[in-house]
């Protein structure tokens, strides 16, 4: 069974995000550390872009942070490599725009990524129309291909990207790019069901969760997961300098975040 | 070739969020690309509003001194003040007949956020404009241009502060509000359908200059040329001539010379990649990151081009050079002084490779230079580069 399999059997899954490089390679290797430490199920970890168009302005200030500390692709397989030594288990999933793919040839990409220990990848701007020449290579390597599915994706489409995906799906809660937002848009019960009845892979719900009521609300959907970014990128950039209490804050946000995994107790009645 | 590609090159390459808006939009082209009533109404703004058709003029002093007989195809006097507006009004029109209730658009030179604002005015469509917090101090004139005209401008302070993250910032509005905005995309770059639509409404150029020419000298020019960013105008003259025995030639940003990496020549310089949702010629480096670009025309300030222009490139139907800034500077003067005509910094670089490629031609040779805008908003900036002095 895949680390991802494995993960899903007992869902729900809190799913942290990170940009590899951000704030450094180095520093960035401690925030995995401390966010793994501090409870995420599975790591998603951004490969740096020069144009991050699926991103608001909190993960792409991330992204151009990563770059001017001088990230490289290979940097972001090296740190893949040195999170996968610290935690065997953890399944890993690279976040990335499909020009980095391309540039390196895809063959060679999965084949780094599958050798630095990442267990899929997910490529946001690369729809299923467009994925002929990197699902064979991503199959090759064993590497799950994550699917996004958004609210505007029509129920044909759906069905297309379905067929190809493995791993689990990730479900874009909303018309828009990532950050957070004060609530969730209330059709995101009907997409999960939606997409709950025409595959048996796992649900993840990402793009605007940033609150334990948020997971709370998405777990009651009926999703398997979610999907935290820029709540804890946020973080990572208001403590700048301060590493120590860029941990802490992580470790506090992901701990409380990860409440909203447990349904609310029954309230007592005397 | 398959829908939405030139050669290997075009596609579409976005977030899943946006794909049910192209989808929508290419049905839509296909639809209103079939009705008359269409047809009609755009007709008569590029006539009646836009005052089209431009004029194809004969430069005689330039003619003498460069010894072959050269046109200027005249898109700097289409209202607004450059090609733009053939676009900005067929994709508003387009937006109307979707339902769409507000236009976005990002600029560089400022010239497509003023034809956007102008189309959105025409038009009753609330307009807003993404520009580079860099090209709304260059272009100034500009941005008041379009606040003069209802539309709201967005400098853009992430990136490069440029077109790029200008165009970046308009795909992310558009991500979050496709229900009822429509992108008006200035260039035939981005994912199909865009680059097919742009040139189609860009075509008006070429098939007036083909019609014009025939009347005027009875056959086809030896040489068409056109400055190229993300290549809207070029297109626009080039593709009703690509099936002809003429030399067609794009006109790349130079910037500081090819070998100084500042510059925005991507079919001269760069390679092959995914860039703002589409495969075409881009400047980036070994991992695949967008390189910052540099030209003296902030319209030709980009890293990429449209991917039509990639596959022209391939096929060697077309010649792409580079002029640099200094060269495009030269011509900026000089057609100014020999003509009377002050050309837009990005028709200067059309205008430079001009007067180099007379050499090539004998008296009896026809050139034909798309002079794609007019230079009154590069005016300031090029007496600051001088300090005054003309």
């Amino acid at each position: 069974m895949s680390r991802i399999d494995a993960l899903f059997a007992r869902s729900p899954a809190f799913i942290g995000f990170t940009v590899a490089g951000d704030p450094g390679i180095e520093a960035s290797l401690r925030v995995a550390k401390a966010m793994i430490e501090a409870g995420v199920d599975l790591l998603e970890i951004a490969i740096p872009y020069s144009d991050p168009v699926a991103d608001g302005p909190v993960i792409e200030r991330a992204h151009v942070r990563a770059l001017r500390a001088g990230t490289t692709t290979d940097d972001v397989f090296a740190l893949v490599r040195r999170i996968r030594e610290h935690a065997p288990a953890l399944p890993l999933v690279l976040f990335t725009y499909h020009n980095i793919i391309h540039r390196r040839g895809p063959d060679r990409f999965f084949s780094e990524a599958a050798a630095a220990g990442a267990d899929g990848v997910l490529i946001v701007d690369l729809p299923v129309e467009e994925s002929g020449e990197v699902a064979p290579c991503a199959a090759r390597y064993g590497i799950d291909r994550i699917a996004l599915i958004a609210p505007t994706t029509s129920p044909e489409r759906q069905h297309a990207i379905l067929s190809g995906a493995s791993g689990f799906v990730y479900l874009i809660s909303l018309e828009g790019v990532t950050g957070e937002r004060d609530r969730l848009p209330p059709g995101i019960a009907g997409l999960v069901g939606a997409v709950r009845e025409k595959t048996g892979l796992p649900l993840a719900v990402g793009f605007g969760v940033s609150r334990p009521e948020h997971v709370r609300t998405v777990v009651a959907a009926g999703a398997n997961g979610v999907i935290v970014g820029s709540a804890l990128v946020r973080l990572i950039e208001e403590h700048a300098g301060d590493e120590a209490g860029m941990q802490d804050a992580l470790r506090a946000a992901i701990a409380a975040l990860r409440r909203g995994l447990v349904p609310d107790p029954e309230p007592d009645i005397p | 070739m398959k829908a939405g590609r030139y050669g290997v090159y075009g596609g579409q390459y976005v977030p899943e969020t946006l794909m049910s808006a192209l989808i929508e939009l290419e049905e839509t082209y296909g639809r209103i690309r079939e009705d008359p009533g269409f047809s009609r109404r755009l007709s008569w703004y590029l006539r009646e509003y836009a005052g089209r058709e431009t004029p194809l003029t004969y430069c005689g002093n330039l003619s003498r001194d460069l010894g072959c007989r050269v046109y200027l195809k005249r898109e700097d006097l289409l209202h607004g003040g450059a090609h733009k507006l053939n676009n900005t009004l067929g994709q508003a029109l387009m937006a109307k007949f979707m339902g769409k209730r507000r236009l976005i658009a990002e600029t560089g030179a400022g010239q497509h956020g003023v034809a956007t604002a102008i189309a959105g005015a025409a038009l009753g469509l609330p307009v807003e404009v993404y520009m580079g917090e860099v090209d709304t101090r260059r272009q100034a004139l500009n941005v008041f241009r379009m606040e003069l005209l209802g539309a709201r401008v967005v400098p853009v302070a992430s990136g490069t502060r440029t077109l790029k993250d200008a165009i970046n910032a308009a795909m992310r509005d558009w991500v979050a509000n496709l229900r009822e905005t429509h992108y008006l995309l200035g260039s035939c770059v981005g994912p199909h359908p865009f680059p097919r639509i742009v040139r189609d409404f860009q075509s008006v150029i070429g098939e007036e200059t083909r019609r014009q020419i025939l009347e005027r000298e009875g056959r086809l020019p030896d040489t068409v040329v056109a400055c190229v960013g993300g290549g809207s105008n070029a297109i626009g003259i080039f593709y009703p001539f690509v099936g002809d025995d003429v030399a067609l030639v794009g006109v790349e940003a130079g910037g500081e010379g090819l070998d100084s990496g500042r510059h925005g020549a991507s079919l001269s310089a760069g390679s092959v990649g995914v860039f703002q949702g589409a495969l075409s010629y881009l400047l980036q480096d070994g991992d695949g990151q967008a390189l910052e670009t540099h030209s003296v025309a902030a319209g030709l300030d980009h890293p990429s081009v449209g991917p039509e222009h990639a596959m022209l490139k391939d096929s060697g139907r077309v010649r792409y050079e580079a002029v640099t800034d200094a060269e495009a500077l030269h011509a900026f003067r000089r057609l100014s002084r020999t003509e009377g005509i002050i050309p837009a910094l990005e028709s200067a670089h059309a205008v430079a490779y001009a007067l180099r490629a007379a050499d090539d031609l004998d008296k009896d040779g026809i050139l034909v230079v798309n002079l794609s805008g007019r230079g009154d908003k590069d005016v300031a900036d090029v007496a600051n580069l001088h300090g005054g002095v003309a």
